[in-house]
């Protein structure tokens, strides 16, 4: 019999069980819109978090100095004091794929205005930390190169100061005292939210380094470099670049580890992404479990119905039917039975992915490569599962089948 | 089909078959022989347990025998493999069984056409032959009938139309008037003369009935697997 035939005659079965059939595809259909609903969260998830790292700045570089070790006793990552405001120019100027640098310096301070203080982070940087960061400025102006030549008293406040130091009037050209010193405000950092558990990145202010060097802290060394590379695949070009530099520059010997320490965006990028992959994977695995139980249903109703059509098989062996007519019979009922229930569970995973995204407001994703992979895992399903109970049917002895009662 | 007449078409030579029922061993054929001509009308008789099924089975090539030969048409059909044997059973016998054996909730069209789908007949083709067929036995009014809508005289006649539709060399009946009542065993077993006589189809029937065995032209009597009797009934 031709295949077209033994879909019809697969169809024609099915249809005189409507019930069963639609009960036996209920399986296949939740399996298939899990695996789908589940893996479109993963995807979302993964590419909602590689767009706010790459907001970041996917091409930036981290320069810190390496732990201290004095009279046998290390020091934390950083606690060295061997970064230099020089290295930071030697970098820029020395590095072909280094586009801008902005050195920095961190501490905490008290900070006061008129009668309201406040204790935010306290961040020296460079000039050029706007554009490296890709930071939007909300209002009034940010220093200049010569004002941290000067070591200017000037200073740009986060969203989160504002709002706890200026209940009403504008801050711009206000003096506000930090460790006593006044310092002159000049603009207003754009918003950017929380970054992970209680680190608010907008409760900073803005110095040049310079001044938080001298006027703040009293130390010749700073505490970090933040690079950015020309492109994002200069990457790696820039990383060899600067620890070759700093080496010279430090006087390593050969066999002296670095008193540095480079860190990747592109890295940290990596690792998130690889993490929420195998979120992704733990999604669909645990999804196919019931696809599987879907599978294990249809075997189930198959078997059953073999057992119910024994005379059915017998007749047909006895005008000609072939073992591999009976056996195509039997396992394309089944590939049909699990295709149908894989087409509507597609397209109700579609849907339940949408409903979940704005319910739940999770970012989905439904990648055309996930509804491939849920199509082709639900036919296999059916070949998988409908192939013992076919088998048993094709191999039916023909005297005995017709005998069946 | 007349060129069928008269040559040799089935033969039969020293038959067994034992079955082995756990660790009973069951004789249902002990040793054989017969022949059979193109347009014979063959009546098989004897009690039930006689053996005379086991031998339509093996006839048929639903079932092998134990030892022996059998030649259908000159070829040892005891020497094929299960696919040419389902290639036998579609193209050069048709069947009839005591129960029937129609497919449940499914018109008498499609029963028929039933053997025609495992040659691979074209549609048009499968319908013209499956009409023609169902006209042979007087239910050309019937086809879009679903089995359990119609009679079981008539059921067996849907059977007989299945069994011609692919125009076998042999028909086997095996008891096909045995569920049906005298009424339509009559006229069941005047179509099957009128195959015989018309078609010149070679017809081989199972039954215990002396009334039956009347319209066949030889009978052979069967007792516990062996050929006890052979009568010609008429020529």
């Amino acid at each position: 019999m031709n295949l077209l035939k033994t879909v019809q005659v697969a169809l024609k079965a099915l249809n005189k069980n409507k019930m069963r059939s639609f009960l036996t595809m209920l399986g296949i259909i939740v399996g298939v819109l899990a695996v789908v609903a589940m893996v479109s969260i993963g995807q979302g998830a993964k590419v909602s978090v590689q767009e706010r790292i790459s907001q970041l700045g996917s091409n930036l570089l981290f320069v810190r100095p390496g732990s201290s070790f004095r009279h046998g006793v290390h020091g934390g990552w950083g606690s060295r004091t061997t970064l230099k405001p020089e290295d930071a120019e030697a970098i820029v100027e020395e590095c072909p794929s280094v586009e801008m640098i902005s050195p920095e310096v961190n501490t905490r301070a008290q900070v006061v205005y008129k009668n309201k203080n406040w204790n935010p982070s306290i961040s020296g940087t460079g000039a050029d930390i706007l554009a490296i960061r890709g930071w939007k400025m909300d209002a009034g102006i940010f220093f200049r190169r010569g004002d941290i030549k000067g070591a200017a008293k000037f200073c740009v406040l986060g969203k989160t100061v504002v709002e706890n130091l200026f209940s009403d009037v504008s801050p711009i050209g206000e003096i506000i005292r930090i460790r006593q010193i006044p310092f002159t405000v000049l603009g207003v950092l754009g918003e950017r939210g929380q970054a992970g558990g209680w680190y608010d990145q907008d409760d900073v202010i803005l110095v040049p380094y310079t001044t938080a060097q001298k006027r703040l802290l009293g130390i010749q060394h700073i505490n970090s470099i933040v690079v950015s590379a020309v492109s994002a695949e200069s990457m790696s070009n820039a990383e060899q670049e600067i620890r070759e530099l700093l080496r010279r520059r430090h006087n390593l010997a050969d066999y002296e580890e670095d008193d540095f320490s480079i860190r990747n965006m592109a890295d940290i990028q990596e690792a998130v992404t690889e993490t929420a992959g195998t979120m992704t994977i733990l999604l669909a695995g645990i999804a196919s479990v019931s696809l599987l139980v879907g599978g294990i249903g249809i075997m189930n109703i198959m078997l059953v119905s073999v057992t119910e059509r024994i005379r059915e098989i017998g007749i047909r062996l006895s005008v000609g039917a072939r073992e591999r007519d009976i056996l195509m019979q039997f396992l394309v009922e089944a590939v049909v039975l699990s295709l149908t229930g894989g087409l509507i569970g597609i397209i109700a995973g579609i849907i339940g992915s949408r409903v979940i995204s704005s319910i739940a407001g999770w970012p989905t994703m439904v990648s055309v490569a996930s509804i491939g992979l849920a199509f082709v895992f639900s036919a296999a399903v059916g070949v998988f599962f409908g192939f013992y109970p076919a088998r048993k049917a094709s191999k039916l002895n023909p005297i005995d089948a017709l005998r069946y009662e | 089909m007349d060129n069928r007449v008269n040559s040799e078409l089935i033969r039969v030579e020293s038959l067994t078959k034992i079955y082995h029922l756990g660790e009973v061993k069951v004789v249902a054929l002990r040793g054989v022989s017969f022949e059979v001509k193109g347009g014979d009308f063959l009546a098989i008789m004897g009690p039930s347990g006689s053996g005379k099924s086991t031998l339509m089975n093996i006839i048929g090539c639903l079932d092998r025998p134990t030892s022996g030969q059998y030649l259908l048409e000159g070829t040892e059909v005891s020497k094929l493999d299960k696919k040419q044997l389902a290639y036998i059973r579609n193209k050069k016998i048709g069947f009839v069984f005591q129960m029937f054996n129609l497919l449940p909730r499914t018109t008498a069209m499609e029963n028929v056409e039933l053997p025609l789908l495992y040659s691979n007949v074209p549609t048009k083709k499968r319908n013209r032959l499956a009409e023609e067929s169902l006209a042979l036995v007087g239910l050309a009014g019937r086809k879009m009938h679903y089995t359990h809508q119609l009679s079981g005289g008539e059921q067996q006649r849907v059977a007989i139309a299945r069994a011609l539709v692919n125009n076998p060399s042999i028909i086997l009946a095996d008891e096909p008037t045995g569920n049906v009542d005298s009424q339509s065993g009559a006229e069941i077993m005047e179509i099957f003369e009128k195959l015989n006589n018309e078609k010149k189809i070679t017809i081989i029937l199972v039954t215990h009935d002396l009334e039956i065995s009347k319209f066949a032209k030889k009978m052979i009597l069967f007792r516990d697997g062996e050929i006890v009797k052979r009568e010609i009934i008429k020529d």
